[in-house]
This record gives structure tokens, C-alpha cells and sequence, in this order.
């Protein structure tokens, strides 16, 4: 996305607000003006905003359950192989295929496979950890994890122009509104 | 009005809802939570008052407790070093009593573990919103005190340097392979599972928080420090949707692999043929035991935290009153499961059993099993009254007492159960030496400068869900202090 924008310009423009309603009536107000390529950034997660963005599905889940089913599959597959192939252990002639006694290894390997996925495909799938990332280049960007809520405008979308941007994201009542150098 | 509008301080909180009458749709009355967060706290004061621990020299007190810690982590180190040295002859287990100290200690400590998981997961997916003052120090108690659990095992096989044999993977052994029909082996998937899951849950939980510290440090090695560590988090929307996805299903995955950790370190027992051991009430009662156990201690914790780090207004009385209402309620099933047994020990007409709970409760051991009975099922009835639910010197001692109790329930389900079993010409007793002690006192202090290290490097309360918990007309800053000068604003209390 980066690749795209012009040499010269900014990476887009940032207002900030002071809490999640005036993000929300922001981002709504952008979408009527046509701005399609912002991005929301806050202390704490809001569902509104997520939805406001059209950002729908994560592919945590599907991620997770892939891994769920092979973790689960390759413990029981261990399990199994152990008791029948590599070792197999006689014990007052009970059956090697003894599956009841593998199932508690099936279901911590399914949770471990799932669990590791979810956390490290999250971090993934937000493209973390990205050593550079111009929106730290905006003045007063670090209140974004603390009390302050910014909307970006960025300059990949096809409507923006940086002084536009800037004039209409003046109208509606920020605390102040920044570029982004690239 | 919104929940958690209302502004109000720590002692102005009764636990009973704020009724508003005629405000409701028809007329009627509205009732509303009180707020989590006391003292009209602003988004910037959460910032300041949680990060500030983490970015001041530690206090006299902090250091006091961390140099009692750190002996106590000393007399761990050397009694392990000892212990491997000279061999497992140095403890109190023998021929009758084959598991000792080791075992109980081991039990006790996974169980502390679970009530961090309970708060952290099940009470999300419950939508419990007070588990947001908590959940972070009760997470980070989890992940403590499988540390401390994970040690007893190793060195109770008595060789430690061969704990890796119980890993199965294609080795120059044989190749030897583990038992997948033995509790044991079960024991290191859900162990080493129940690990790595609450690491990952916490630290994705961390990871917002960790910004917040980046993006208040001042010194740019700090700033870069923990900005590796929040991996370059920036907190934009489309962040927050994977997260909030991994998070759900993190809890989700959590619930029951808490339920069956505990599970299958009861099945080390129950799977067994030893009277005493060998019943079905075992997993069920393990868990609730555990879950006890644990919100003991996270309320000996959060008592000291509250005093030590000034936050009473994140951990409020009414966090630690809903805390003594769940340790009362698991109390209460623990006592029930007590009885249980003795019910079964009866009805099930077998002699061996009677014989085992006769001797359990008036055997030699009788006063360990009184000790267990009277702090885990009846001092905890105290929580009947709230004026005793909102009192945390009560809290603390009770805490204190039910964390007793429940290490002397391992003692008792170990000890007594082997000590006389079917034949009485191997009959025997047991007794800690010296160095079960030691190794037992060491594992606090092994639990304990972790934790202290902990409060000291880390935001201690989960930023960004308690901000996520304040009603933004209250908590947002205005616009007038726009700027950094806002973030070094005097404490208004």
C-alpha cells in the first residue's frame, strides 16, 4: 500500500478527538464525503469503529480451527503410533488401541496447536512486528494508546488530495489535524 | 444514562446498585452498576497511575519484599543444588509414603495457577466486567505458579537430568517411547499446554498495554525496548479486529483446557487402585479445589497490591467483595465434596475405603485433616455477612488461612491415603525433613520475586480493557489540555 502513494505528498492525514463518539460521527461523515482508505487508531478496541471501517472477518478463526484439527489429529496420530508401532507394551493383555486413554493427549494437543495459532496468527495477520510505520511520524501520535482517537485519511485513496483532506477533516471538530509524512 | 457514568470515590461504594427512580422507559426504576473505576479517573490518570510503577525507581518497601524473596529464592537454588547432589534420600518419602512433599507442593501450585485462567477467561466469556481490574496480575500469577509447579515433578523422579525422556520424540533410546496409557504422560501435555497457552494469552493481552508504556517512555532506549516487545503495536482498527478475534478465542480455548488440567492431575490419582485415590469425584473435586485455592491467593495479592501500588481505585471493594463471594461458593463445594467422599467411603460398603476416611479424619494425621476442614470449608462462611466481604483485613486473613488449608487438603489426599494401606505390616508415617521444607519455602520465594519483578517491568492492570470499562464522558481529557503537559497533571483524588 506504501508503494503506491506519490513521492512528494504525505502518507495521509490525521485528526484526532477525544473519545469514541466523535470518531464514529468522523468516520461516517468521511464515508459520506467518499474517503474509502482510512484507518481508525485508539487506545482500546470499539466495535462500532471496526464495523464503521468495514473491516468484517478476521481470519483468526479459520486459522485456528485448521490448527485445532491438525493438533488434535497429530496427537491421536502419536498417541496411536506409539502404542501400536513404535513401543508397543503388552500389559496384562489389554488392547494396544487403547484410544479412551488417548484422548486427553488428543485434546491438549488440539488446545495447544489452536492456542499458539490464534495468538501468533494474530500478530501475523496485523503484519506486526513492523519495525517502521509512518503513523508514528505524526505529531502526537503517542496519546493514541493512551486518550486520544485518530482517524487517518490515507493517501492511497483514490479521492484524497492532502489539503482537501485537511480542510474537510477541519470541519469536523477535531483537536487537530496533522500530516503524516511518509 | 450509561452504566458506569457516575463518578464516585472508593469509600463512597456500597455493592449495591445505584437505583435511579422514575428514570426508567415507562416511568419506573433504573437500576446501574456502580462504576469499576473510583475517583473520577480520567483515560490519562489510568495511564499514569498503572504505568507509573514500571517507570519510577522502586520504592524501599518493594525492595524490603524483594530481598526477602530472593533469599528465599537463594535457600530454593541451593536446596535443589543439594538435592541433586545427594539424592532423594535427603526427603521425607519412603516405603510406605512414596509421594511426598513434591507431589502435594506440585498440586498445590497448579492449583493457584487456575484461578488467573478462571478470571482472565471464563469471566470474559461471561462478560464479567469487573475481571478487567485483575486480570492481568491474576494471569501473570498463572504463569507464576506453573513455574514454581513445574519443578516438583522433575525432581521428584529423583534423576532429574532425565526429565527430557518424558518428552516423546524419536530418540537413540531404543527408541524408547512413552506410556500414552498413564496419567503421567498426560500430566506433561496438560502441563506444558496449560503454559504455553496462558503465555500466549497474556501476552496478547499485554500487548496494547505494552504501547502505552512505549509511547510514555522518555528514554529512547526504553521506548525502543518496549516497543519490540508490543511488536510495533499501533492500535489501528484493523489491529483490533485480529485481536479482538484471538482474544475471544483465546478465552475460549482456555475454559476448558482449565477445567482439564486439573482434571488430569487428578487422574494421577484417581486412575490408581489406592482407597482413597481411587474415586470418580476426583476431577470434578480437584478443580473446584483449585479454583479455591486460587482466588485466595489472588486476594492475598491483590490486598498487597492494592496498599503497595496505590490502586484502589482500579481494584476496588467491590472487586474484592465479588472475589470472597466466589472463594465462599467454592468453598462451600469443597466442603461439600469433603462430605461426598465420607458419604461414598459408606455407602459403597467397601472396607478398605471405610477404613481409609476413619483414619483420615481420627488417624494420626487427624490434625491435618482438621486444619483442611476448618480453613476450607468453615472459615470461609464468615463471607455470609458483607460488612466481612468488605473487609480486607478479613479478606487477608481469610485468604491467608484458605491457602493453608488447601496445601494441608494435598497433605492429607497423599498422606493418608498411603500410609496405611491394605496390608498393616507395611504400615508407616510420614514427616518433612529439613529440605522438603526448604524446597516447599523456596518455591514462595521462587513465586514471589517473579511476581515482584513483574509489578516493577510491566503495566500490572490491564490498560486498555479497563479504559474500554470507563464511560468516555467521564474519562476523556478536555480538550483544553490538549498536549503532553496533560500526561504530568498533579493526581486529583
Amino acid at each position: 500500500m506504501r508503494t503506491e502513494k506519490s513521492p512528494s505528498g504525505p502518507w495521509g492525514v490525521m485528526a484526532s478527538f477525544d473519545s469514541p463518539g466523535q470518531l464514529l460521527s468522523a468516520i461516517a461523515r468521511a464515508k459520506q464525503a467518499g474517503y474509502k482508505d482510512m484507518e481508525a487508531y485508539t487506545p482500546y478496541p470499539n466495535e462500532e469503529v471496526i464495523e464503521a471501517l468495514g473491516h468484517h472477518h478476521s481470519k483468526v478463526p479459520l486459522l485456528t480451527l485448521v490448527a485445532a484439527l491438525a493438533g488434535g489429529c497429530g496427537g491421536f496420530a502419536l498417541a496411536s503410533w506409539v502404542s501400536m508401532q513404535a513401543y508397543p507394551m503388552n500389559i496384562g493383555g489389554r488392547p494396544l488401541m487403547s484410544w479412551v486413554a488417548f484422548i486427553p493427549v488428543t485434546f491438549e494437543t488440539t488446545v495447544l496447536a489452536a492456542g499458539l495459532t490464534a495468538a501468533i496468527g494474530m500478530i501475523l495477520l496485523n503484519g506486526l512486528p513492523e519495525p517502521y510505520h509512518p503513523v508514528f511520524n505524526a505529531p502526537g501520535f503517542e496519546r493514541a494508546s493512551q486518550d486520544r482517537f485518530f482517524l487517518c485519511i490515507e493517501a492511497t485513496d483514490p479521492k484524497f488530495d492532502s489539503k482537501e483532506a485537511r480542510s474537510f477533516l477541519s470541519t469536523l471538530h477535531p483537536i487537530e489535524v496533522v500530516d503524516v509524512a511518509p | 444514562m450509561s452504566p458506569y457514568a457516575t463518578v464516585m470515590d472508593d469509600s463512597q461504594l456500597t455493592g449495591q446498585p445505584i437505583v435511579l427512580s422514575g428514570k426508567g422507559p415507562f416511568g419506573g426504576d433504573v437500576e446501574i452498576p456502580e462504576p469499576l473505576v473510583t475517583g473520577g479517573k480520567k483515560w490519562s490518570d489510568v495511564d499514569r497511575d498503572i504505568c507509573l510503577h514500571t517507570e519510577q525507581f522502586p520504592t524501599k518497601r518493594w525492595w524490603i519484599c524483594f530481598a526477602a524473596a530472593l533469599s528465599m529464592l537463594g535457600v530454593l537454588v541451593f536446596s535443589l543444588a543439594y538435592l541433586l547432589y545427594a539424592g532423594m534420600g535427603i526427603c521425607g518419602v519412603n516405603g510406605p509414603v512414596g509421594w511426598g512433599s513434591f507431589i502435594i507442593n506440585f498440586v498445590f501450585w497448579i492449583g493457584i495457577g487456575h484461578a488467573g485462567t478462571l478470571i482472565s477467561a471464563v469471566l470474559f466469556l461471561f462478560r464479567q466486567q469487573w475481571r478487567t481490574g485483575i486480570n492481568r496480575a491474576a494471569e501473570a500469577m498463572t504463569l507464576f505458579a506453573v513455574a514454581c509447579a513445574g519443578i516438583f515433578p522433575i525432581i521428584h523422579l529423583g534423576r532429574a537430568w532425565f526429565a527430557y525422556w518424558l518428552v516423546p520424540y524419536p530418540n537413540a533410546r531404543g527408541p524408547l517411547w512413552v506410556n500414552f496409557n498413564s496419567p503421567l504422560a498426560w500430566d506433561i501435555f496438560a502441563i506444558s499446554t496449560y503454559g504455553l497457552v496462558s503465555l500466549a494469552f497474556w501476552y496478547v493481552g499485554l500487548l496494547p498495554d505494552l504501547a502505552t508504556v512505549r509511547d510514555r517512555a522518555t528514554h529512547p532506549w526504553r521506548k525502543k525496548l518496549y516497543n519490540v516487545l508490543s511488536f510495533n503495536w499501533t492500535g489501528s482498527h484493523r489491529a483490533w479486529r485480529h485481536y479482538e478475534s484471538a482474544y475471544m478465542i483465546l478465552a475460549a480455548l482456555a475454559t476448558p483446557l482449565v477445567f482439564s488440567v486439573h482434571t488430569i492431575v487428578s487422574f494421577d490419582f484417581a486412575t490408581s487402585v489406592i482407597p482413597g485415590w481411587h474415586t470418580t469425584i476426583f476431577p470434578p473435586y480437584f478443580v473446584i479445589g483449585a479454583i479455591f485455592s486460587g482466588f485466595a491467593m489472588v486476594i492475598t495479592l491483590m490486598s498487597l497490591m492494592r496498599g503497595v501500588f496505590n490502586l484502589k481505585n482500579y481494584i476496588t471493594l467491590n472487586h474484592m467483595e465479588a472475589m470472597a463471594k466466589i472463594l465462599m461458593l467454592t468453598g462451600m463445594l469443597v466442603g461439600f465434596a469433603y462430605s461426598t467422599e465420607f458419604f461414598m467411603a459408606w455407602y459403597s460398603g467397601s472396607e478398605w475405603e471405610g477404613f481409609v476416611f476413619k483414619n483420615r479424619a481420627f488417624g494420626p494425621y487427624w490434625w491435618a485433616y482438621f486444619i483442611m476442614f476448618t480453613c476450607n470449608a468453615i472459615v470461609p462462611q464468615i463471607f455470609w455477612w458483607k460488612s466481612m466481604r468488605r473487609n480486607t483485613v478479613v479478606l487477608f486473613v481469610v485468604s491467608i488461612l484458605v491457602n493453608i488449608g488447601m496445601w494441608f487438603e494435598r497433605y492429607v489426599i497423599v498422606v493418608t491415603s498411603l500410609h496405611r494401606d491394605f496390608l498393616p505390616s507395611s504400615w508407616g508415617m510420614y514427616a518433612l525433613t529439613r529440605w522438603d521444607y526448604a524446597i516447599l519455602i523456596g518455591s514462595f520465594g521462587l513465586f514471589f520475586t517473579l511476581f515482584l519483578l513483574f509489578v516493577r517491568v510491566l503495566p500490572v492492570i490491564a490498560i486498555s480493557e479497563v479504559k474500554g470499562v470507563m464511560d468516555p464522558k467521564v474519562a476523556r481529557s478536555a480538550p483544553s489540555d490538549a498536549g503532553p503537559a496533560a500526561a504530568a497533571r498533579p493526581q486529583e483524588v
